[in-house]
């Protein structure tokens, strides 16, 4: 799956300039409310006419305004999960997960029954979409897309409804769908645990604008995407595997190309591959080898660059053996340490920092 | 109480010209209320106007203007009643046709009214499933609407059967042709000694309406639920 995306349109206060290109896997459009990522997500499915540019699946294109291209959207088979689930509600669940089946060509690659086990909708096939909870309807309405045998599924802020445990039920299951069904996904978000836990490649969008785009690792890295990513959350991201599972103490081991980092509670077997964010924020930096400290991962490394800005606090990027990672420390202490591009240093990451909202499966 | 033939007639009459009328109008009034409520197009509000004319035109004047236009000599009757054979005046199609324009724009305003309620993201929804257009409008747009549709159907229904002033007009009161309730009433008002018979026709009329009321209400409630999916 090739998925090409370059678009242009004014929309009331803003322009929409976003361009960006997906291998397949999951694509995070990620920034804050009214940045325009629904405007891309409806540009793809075809529910919003852009002014210019050129949209393309598989080398196929689906909009090109240069050639006069503008394919319906019920010809385009691109699956759209909505951030309220857009359930018919005159028709029963099963007759929902059916509706699509009768315009697709073939067989298709899932089953009512695979979507049925997939997504735990055994129990629900019978009622109306007017009895369900959040969480039931957002499950039904990514069954319904399937069902309907897209070559691309969208995702817009399908957790955004719904309370925490409801989230995390839903990711799973996204997981499921992303692992199993092997649908290239293009998911909107504004919370970075969301993407950080199922995307591949991050697309960083702000006021209309495709600031950048690439693998979720090296972006979430950059220095100047900082602002962007998040003060609070943002973090560089990691991929490791599972070492070791130190069931009595809790811990797991996860190896990376830099070393290895101490985790809790990580829901993941030994070898499998992981995902980690770590908070610029829960990262300390030393110049010499701590001893006699409560911090489980101490990580070598050089420090790479410094950021800008005149706050109390400043961005520190850190090349741990090949691998970035992003520390917020004070400008004060940069002072004092005379912290400098070049400068050998040790990244404190506290084990208990990197929450079960931190880490993924790769 | 038992109907006598004649009142038996009437009754026959009048819902055979209220079913017609309706029956007839219905694509008319729904493609119209499609319309009026989806599309932005030059006249729209003339077009409005023209809908809504019969509600505040004196019926006589619609009846007069049907039968000019419709009468045998009128241009668009005598050209019917030509190529195609069809007649209006003085039959009880014209009495129908006439229900039919005169229930036409509180049909037009129920349905266009369910069809701004309608929540347009569903249309969107089923059209990323690959519904083409038309399968959208009778899998989501209708099944939606229905509760709209039935009510603009039963005030159709209603008014026709208490249509007075344009059927008397374009097709005359002619007993067992175009003499509906209403007209029979007024007929048997205008002979000396017909209060009893007039006033045995009034509770008919009466309880006509309530029981298309209340039939209509029951409709409306259960399409209603299964629209809302509860």
């Amino acid at each position: 799956m090739k998925l090409e995306v370059s678009v242009g349109k004014r929309l009331g206060a803003f322009t929409l300039e976003a361009a960006f290109a997906s291998d397949g896997g999951v694509t995070a459009l990620f920034g804050r409310s009214g940045s325009g990522k629904t405007s891309v997500l409806n540009a793809i499915a075809g529910l919003l006419r852009p002014e210019r540019g050129r949209i393309a699946l598989d080398g196929e294109p689906l909009f090109d305004a240069a050639a006069g291209v503008d394919v319906a959207v019920h010809r385009r088979r691109i699956g759209y999960v909505f951030q309220e689930g857009r359930l018919l509600p005159h028709i029963t669940v099963r007759q929902n997960l059916l509706y699509g089946r009768r315009f697709a060509h073939g067989d298709g690659a899932v089953s009512l029954e695979k979507v049925t086990e997939l997504l735990g909708l055994a129990s629900l096939l019978e009622r109306r979409p007017h009895d369900l909870s959040g969480g039931e309807k957002q499950r039904v309405a990514i069954g319904r897309a399937l069902l309907a045998d897209p070559r691309l599924l969208l995702m817009d802020e399908p957790l955004a409804a719904l309370d925490a445990p409801r989230k995390s039920e839903i990711l799973y299951y996204i997981e499921r769908l992303r692992d199993e069904v092997r649908v290239p996904i293009v998911y909107v978000s504004h919370s970075l645990d969301e993407v950080v836990r199922i995307a591949d490649t991050i697309v960083v969008m702000s006021e209309g604008r495709a600031l950048d785009s690439g693998p979720l690792n090296e972006t979430m890295a950059r220095m100047e995407l900082r602002p962007y990513l998040g003060r609070f959350e943002g973090g560089a991201v990691i991929e490791a595997h599972v070492g070791e599972q130190d069931l009595e103490m809790g811990l797991a081991r996860l190896d990376f190309a830099g070393g290895a980092l101490y985790a809790p509670d990580v829901d993941a077997l030994v070898g499998e591959r992981v995902r980690v964010r770590i908070r610029a924020r829960d990262v300390s930096l030393a110049t010499v080898r701590p001893e006699a400290i409560s911090m489980l991962n101490v990580l070598p490394g050089t420090l790479k660059a410094l950021g800008e800005g005149a706050g109390a606090s400043i961005d520190v990027q850190i090349d741990v053996a090949g691998t970035l990672l992003l520390a917020r420390v004070t400008r004060k202490s940069v002072a004092a340490l005379g912290l400098a591009p070049g400068r050998p240093v040790y990244a404190l990451v506290k084990a208990v920092a990197i929450d079960r909202h931190s880490v993924g499966w790769a | 109480m038992l109907l006598t033939p004649a009142e038996l007639e009437v009754l026959g009459l009048s819902l055979k010209v209220a079913f017609w009328g309706v029956l007839c109008s219905l694509p008319v009034a729904l493609a119209l209320a499609y319309l009026l409520a989806r599309a932005d197009f030059p006249g729209k509000i003339l077009l409005d106007g023209i809908v809504h004319l019969p509600l505040v035109l004196p019926p006589v004047v619609i009846g007069y203007l049907l039968l000019v236009l419709l009468g045998r000599n009128g241009p668009l009757g005598a050209w019917l009643a030509e190529h195609l054979g069809i007649v209006f005046a003085f039959r009880w199609t014209g009495a129908a046709l006439a229900a039919s324009v005169m229930g036409l724009p509180l049909a037009v305003r129920a349905m266009r009214q369910s069809i701004e309620a309608v929540d347009r993201r569903l249309e969107a929804a089923a059209s990323t499933l690959g519904a083409p257009p038309l399968a959208v409008f009778a899998s989501v747009t209708l099944p939606l609407i229905l509760p709209g549709v039935l009510n603009g159907m039963l005030l159709s229904f209603a008014r026709s059967l208490g249509e007075f002033g344009a059927t008397i007009t374009f097709v005359s009161n002619i007993p067992g042709e175009t003499q509906t309730l209403p007209l029979a009433i007024y007929s048997l008002t205008q002979v000396p000694g017909g209060d009893a018979q007039a006033l045995r026709l009034c509770v008919l009329a009466v309880a006509l309406s309530l029981s298309a009321l209340v039939v209509s209400e029951v409709l409306l409630r259960r399409a209603r639920r299964r629209a809302h999916g509860a």
